[in-house]
């Protein structure tokens, strides 16, 4: 059976560039665009880089800035000052 | 000048502002400091084990939340100089706020009370610093809710005293006596009911599908405070999943009431949600998604993922899972036909969906809707055009655990009620479904205490005998103004005026054949 980890963010200035950077990073992921959201989901495994948004956003960014955004996640979480992953460990 | 610009890891942090923040008592025992950690069963043998995979620490909590409030505040502020609710899709849509209001809101506070409590009762320190944190969340939701609602307070009926009706109206009981159940319950059955079975495996439904729809409806302010509290409950729902995980882990003896928690906790959860399902697909005047679809993905798919994750702690998937998956073809469509007959006695209106709603309904729903649904539409359609809207002046009868009116059908015949029954020392108890009945089988001195408002009307705890003074008198509700039919409502004729619209009497309201 598919397992599939997920994120959604809210559909704003910010989140668009974190939602580039999952998608870079994240080649098996989908994007789905739903009214003022962002839900991005792939097969077991989603990481977020600090560096690859920090590129896309041109900026320091801390990965509990993601705590603004996110309005929903499935699978565990593993966070650390340099990733943020979501992951389906069976 | 050279300055030390080294910062602690994320994992030092978390430990010195949590961990190390608590003590080991000297002058008292632990088990007389909390008092409650043993009871239910729960063996916890190393509270160090216990993750907060987010390691949010207090101060980066403030951070974060005083932002989250500042960018919220300046858009209910927006909102209300712009006229905001002159720009929604239809004011039919204000009705799914009132059911927000009067049913949602007060549980974000019974989960602030329920978090202060059971923080209180752990003795590790990770946990407690979680239900704080958890507990400032929920204060900060109900209050965001009823700021944001305030505005349409002003424009819009019924939604004027919605504590008051919370603890009395009829169907608000099924909010309410959920979250009493989960509160008055022990710390560690509070936490898997709502951190993880509600949390993690339900509230997506409401708060993610419902919100864009709020969105797509052109309501601002709902989607602004619903999206920014999901924010926080991402927080919440890896706590949900983190509890199940760490007492799973700790004791294989846990395994058993966890997986009967779960068991119980989901299909409380799931009939709790039949409101939601009916918001959806009846209260949003543009369709985001329908009912089914957000079961599909939130529950069946995600729920499917998680449960998978957790076999190899022993955990199964909850026991009425079946049960409820084929429900997602029916319970918006019941709930609403209920609501149509009984809104003589609710805070909202309801409405015969237009042609094109139905049509949608059709083809989202093209095994069930035109079969078993669209006729009835159609038939009180046509009462209605004859000037006789049909109201059910009949009280219903009320499940014993859920508390909603006995209205759902058999699993696999829709053409049958689906009732359950027993006798409990000298008493007969009844029953929405298997799934409600086994949970008052397993704890009777529980659940025969529930407060069931129907029982209360006719045992004449209400204030009054008939409909009519039960409604104004002891819910407040304002006859002719707050409750009967969509068409024809003081709303709809102030929707008229903002728009323009010359007002159309043809189906109005008739109060008069009401009791």
């Amino acid at each position: 059976m598919s397992q599939l980890a997920f994120i959604v963010f809210q559909d704003n200035d910010n989140a668009r560039y974190i939602v580039e950077a999952i998608a870079q990073d994240n080649p098996h992921a989908e994007v789905q665009h739903q009214p003022a959201l962002i839900r991005i989901q792939a097969e077991k495994r989603l990481v977020i880089n600090r560096a690859t948004v920090e590129e896309k956003i041109g900026r320091e960014w801390d990965v509990q800035e993601m705590l603004l955004d996110v309005i929903s996640i499935g699978g565990n979480v593993d966070e650390d000052e340099d990733h943020f992953i979501l992951e389906w460990k069976n | 000048m050279a300055t030390n610009k080294k910062k602690l890891s994320l994992k030092d942090k978390y430990q010195y502002l949590t961990r190390d923040m608590a003590w080991e008592p000297s002058y008292q025992s632990k088990k007389d400091i909390f008092p409650q950690e043993d009871f239910e069963g729960i063996k916890i043998t190393d509270w160090d084990k216990w993750e907060d995979p987010f390691r949010l620490t207090m101060d980066a909590y403030w951070k974060y939340q005083a932002e989250k409030e500042k960018k919220l505040y300046a858009i209910f502020d927006a909102f209300a100089q712009n006229n905001g609710h002159q720009n929604i899709s239809d004011a039919r849509y204000v009705n799914a706020l009132k059911l927000f209001l009067t049913g949602v809101s007060p549980l974000e506070y019974g989960a602030f009370q329920g978090y202060s409590r059971v923080g209180r009762q752990f003795s590790g320190a990770g946990a407690r610093t979680a239900c704080q944190m958890q507990a400032i969340d929920e204060l900060r939701h109900v209050q965001t809710q009823i700021h944001a609602m305030s505005h349409y307070n002003k424009h819009f009926n019924g939604l004027h005293d919605f504590a008051h009706m919370h603890d009395r109206i009829w169907f608000l009981s099924v909010p309410k006596s959920f979250f009493d159940d989960a509160r008055s319950a022990g710390p560690f059955e509070f936490l898997t009911a709502i951190s993880f079975s509600f949390e993690y495996v339900l509230t997506n439904l409401l708060f993610v599908p419902f919100m864009s729809g709020a969105a797509y409806n052109g309501d601002m302010a709902t989607v602004t405070f619903g999206f920014s509290a999901q924010s926080d409950e991402a927080r919440h729902m890896t706590l949900g999943l983190e509890v199940i995980k760490f007492m799973l882990e700790q004791h294989e003896d846990n395994v058993p009431i966890i997986q009967h928690w779960i068991d119980k906790w989901f299909w409380r959860g799931y009939r709790l949600l039949s409101l939601v399902s009916m918001m959806m697909d009846y209260m949003l005047p543009n369709k985001v998604m329908s009912w089914k679809d957000a079961w599909e993905v939130y529950y069946e798919q995600n729920g499917g993922a998680l449960f998978k994750d957790l076999e190899r702690y022993g955990i199964r998937p909850p026991k009425y899972q079946d049960e409820a998956n084929k429900g997602k073809e029916h319970i918006s469509h019941q709930l609403w036909a209920t609501f149509y007959q009984y809104c003589q006695a609710t805070n909202f209106h309801t409405w015969i969906p237009s042609e094109e709603e139905m049509n949608w309904l059709s083809e989202q729903y093209p095994d069930t809707f035109d079969q078993y649904y669209r006729p009835r539409f159609e038939h009180w359609q046509a009462l209605q055009e004859k000037g006789e809207r049909f109201y059910n002046n009949t009280l219903p009868q009320l499940c014993q655990v859920c508390q909603v009116p006995a209205l759902f059908t058999e699993p696999d015949d829709p053409t049958k009620l689906s009732h359950r029954s027993l006798e409990h020392e000298g008493e007969r108890y009844h029953f929405c479904s298997d799934g409600c009945c086994d949970i008052f089988k397993y704890e009777p001195d529980k659940y025969i205490q529930a407060w069931l408002p129907v029982h209360q009307i006719y045992q004449g705890n209400c204030e009054g005998a008939d409909v009519e003074t039960v409604v104004t008198k002891y819910y407040h509700i304002d006859a002719g103004r707050d409750n009967f039919e969509y068409l024809g409502s003081p709303d709809h004729k102030r929707w008229q005026a903002i728009k323009g619209q010359k007002p159309d009497e043809s189906q109005a309201a008739k109060p008069k054949n009401a009791a």
